[in-house]
């Protein structure tokens, strides 16, 4: 990144424009999961097979927007000693490769104060920050303070948000439209591919921001499927989580999934993996 | 109709996933409806009255006051059908289900009152029923897991971090974004976000509407203090109420102080103070690290082990109007036993943290103790010490 005036919210929106995929591919990955070394390998291993966004999760003691496998992985990241200045310097260290969006809870942001926070991660060349437990009515201080910054605020929607609702939220969004594609937490799961173009036209319809869509898509062809529904994103957390810790070589098999999944977005289908499971 | 408050000065809100929003206004305009529809009021006062027992009694402890050299009353929740102040909430958000078409109640419990309370309800109405409880917990409260079962639940034991209430809050609240469509989350206390904890404070003032006229009745005065246990705060919050504009009337709230408020053993957020974060959806008195993470509470009490509190206390507590203090694990056990051989009431652990700064005190005229639960599910683990 050239140290001129690109804010956060411009990387991100440079990002997903300049993706030759059909859809933008964000992976999460767990700051300090299993180590805060091992994060910026896996996170270097993501972008090299293909990421184009990183999603960096900050590990925390009551994540309630997270299913067993994310919050397992947290629980051992903070017994392993992870802390919020260690998992800032993750970011720091894979900013230059990728935008980088912190996924990090409320009380978290507020411990020193939303200001000093924001100026905190705004000091490592992250481009945004996600806070899954703060509704938009809940969000104005944050809100200012990374528009401030010109880090992106990027909210979520979900299945559940009524229209009008939707729309207010799409009208704050920065970066990008976190779009919530199933009712419930995070996690592998058989989400239902057919309600994806729907769930995509409305967020689109609300906002002028790319719409990316998470939760429960773990598989390449449910990643093809997130982009034929329009998504201009997509996110992939719990299956990589998974595989960091189900390896003893945690970057190689992120990378590994997340290259199959660039595959898929790339419109060639990945040998042996593909199919609805 | 009038507003379903959502903060208590800078506390409280909706700190919750965005899944949750829309059943959160759901709920809030199903409760600002139900609570001035007199046909939901009849329903409600009359299982109050014929299935719970209400109005509980007021008893002047007459050993305690010759001990004490004071009159000391106590709000008799403890014989409430289902033994603690519990079962009013859990009816009046059953009821509220009920008319909101949901057919699936979730719940979390700690002492495993709040269970029991949730679990019989869904027996009466014929609502499934899922209980989460910490797996530390349902070794501790046994007889209540047993008792759940039998009145038809499924208790889930919730094995992250310490086991006991806080993850089992979080659990249910997973459960709830998950199931949200068909489900209703019967939270316990006065906690989470907007609109509970307003909506469990409407509920659990019968206690504090019950008790002042009673002790008019009897005193033709008010007391000079009310003193009651909180954990979340609900049995508190709920003789509280009643009082907040009696400026004469103490409000002394008591929490878990563990093994002493100079530890990191103890479950005492208001009394302890610092900085105020975010909790189960609410920002209140939290304990917690530099970070924001949330740390472990402890108590010997089930009830009140647990690192948050509801958003008013914490409003109440930076007003002036009411008073916290905590009490020690040694000292609460001290108190259940004294108080079983004095009264003939076996109270609840949690209760017992109650009396026992009551036991403490010296000074005053007339002490209003809520009773809140009865101890007969602490035994084992009293008779452990």
């Amino acid at each position: 990144m050239s140290a001129t005036a690109t804010t956060g919210i411009d990387r991100i929106a440079q990002a997903f424009t300049a993706s030759a995929k059909q859809a933008a591919l964000m992976p999460y990955l767990m700051g300090g999961y299993p180590t805060l070394a091992e994060s910026v390998r896996i996170g270097e291993a993501c972008v090299g097979a293909g990421a184009d966004l990183l999603e960096l999760g900050v590990p925390y003691s009551d994540p309630l927007a997270d299913g067993p496998v994310i919050h397992e992985a947290g629980t051992r990241a903070l017994a392993a000693g992870a802390s919020i200045a260690g998992v800032l310097e993750v970011a720091r260290a894979l900013s230059p490769s990728a935008p980088v969006v912190l996924m990090c809870y409320a009380n978290m942001v507020f411990a020193p104060g939303a200001e000093e926070f924001v100026e905190r991660l705004a000091q490592t060349g992250a481009s945004g920050l996600i806070v899954p437990d703060l509704p938009f009515e809940e969000a104005p201080a944050v809100l200012a303070a990374c528009d401030a910054k010109g880090i992106a605020l990027v909210p979520l929607v979900a299945p559940t948000t009524p229209p009008e609702r939707l729309a207010q939220i799409g009208r704050r969004a920065r970066g990008f439209l976190y779009t919530v594609s199933v009712v419930g937490t995070t996690g592998e799961r058989a989400a239902l591919a057919d309600r994806f173009a729907d769930i995509v036209a409305h967020a689109k319809a609300s906002t002028e921001v790319p719409v990316a869509l998470g939760f429960g898509i773990s598989t390449p062809a449910h990643a093809a499927q997130a982009a034929q529904a329009g998504a201009d994103g997509v996110i992939v957390g719990t299956r990589l989580v998974r595989a960091a810790g189900e390896s003893s070589d945690p970057s190689r098999a992120v990378g590994e999934v997340v290259a199959e999944l660039a595959a898929a977005l790339r419109g060639r289908p990945a040998s042996g993996v593909d199919g609805l499971l | 109709m009038s507003t379903v408050e959502h903060r208590f000065g800078r506390y409280g809100g909706q700190y919750v996933p965005e899944t949750l929003m829309p059943a959160l206004t759901e709920l809030e305009l199903a409760w600002a409806q139900a609570r001035e529809d007199p046909a939901y009021r009849a329903q409600l006062d009359g299982l109050l009255r014929d299935f719970a027992g209400r109005p509980t009694p007021l008893y002047r402890a007459v050993r305690l006051s010759e001990r004490l050299g004071r009159s000391i009353y106590l709000k008799r929740e403890d014989l409430n059908h289902t033994g603690s102040h519990k079962l009013n909430n859990a009816l009046g958000q059953a009821l509220l289900a009920k008319r909101m078409g949901k057919q699936r109640i979730i719940a979390e419990t700690g002492a495993g009152q709040h269970g029991v309370a949730t679990a019989t309800v869904c027996a009466l109405l014929d609502l499934e029923c899922v209980i989460y409880m910490g797996s530390e917990d349902t070794r501790r409260q046994a007889p209540n897991v047993q008792r759940m079962e039998l009145l038809g639940a499924h208790v889930q034991a919730v094995d992250a971090g310490a086991r006991t209430l806080k993850e089992a809050t979080s659990a249910a609240i997973r459960d709830w974004v998950t199931n949200v469509g068909d489900t209703h989350y019967v939270i316990g206390s006065v906690v989470g976000p907007a609109p509970y904890p307003a909506l469990v404070r409407d509920l659990q003032r019968v206690i504090g509407d019950e008790a002042r006229a009673q002790i008019l009745e009897r005193e033709e005065r008010l007391p000079g203090r009310v003193v009651a246990c909180v954990g979340g705060g609900s049995n508190a919050l709920g003789i509280f109420t009643a009082f907040l504009d009696d400026a004469q009337v103490e409000l002394i709230g008591v929490e878990a102080g563990g093994e002493g408020i100079d530890t990191s053993r103890h479950g005492a957020p208001l009394t302890v103070g610092g900085r105020a974060g975010v909790l189960h959806g609410a920002l209140s008195a939290v304990m917690q690290d530099e970070e924001g993470q949330i740390v472990e509470a402890y108590s010997i009490s089930a009830g009140l082990d647990y690192p948050g509190t509801g958003p008013q206390h914490a409003y109440l507590r930076d007003s002036g109007r009411a008073r916290y203090e905590a009490v020690t694990d040694r000292k609460a056990l001290a108190a259940f036993r004294e108080v079983a051989r004095l009264e003939g009431i076996i109270p609840a652990l949690e209760t017992a943290h109650a009396l026992a700064w009551t036991l403490a005190r010296s000074d005053g005229d007339l002490d209003l103790v809520c009773l809140s639960g009865r101890g007969d599910k602490d035994l084992a683990e009293v008779l452990a010490q």
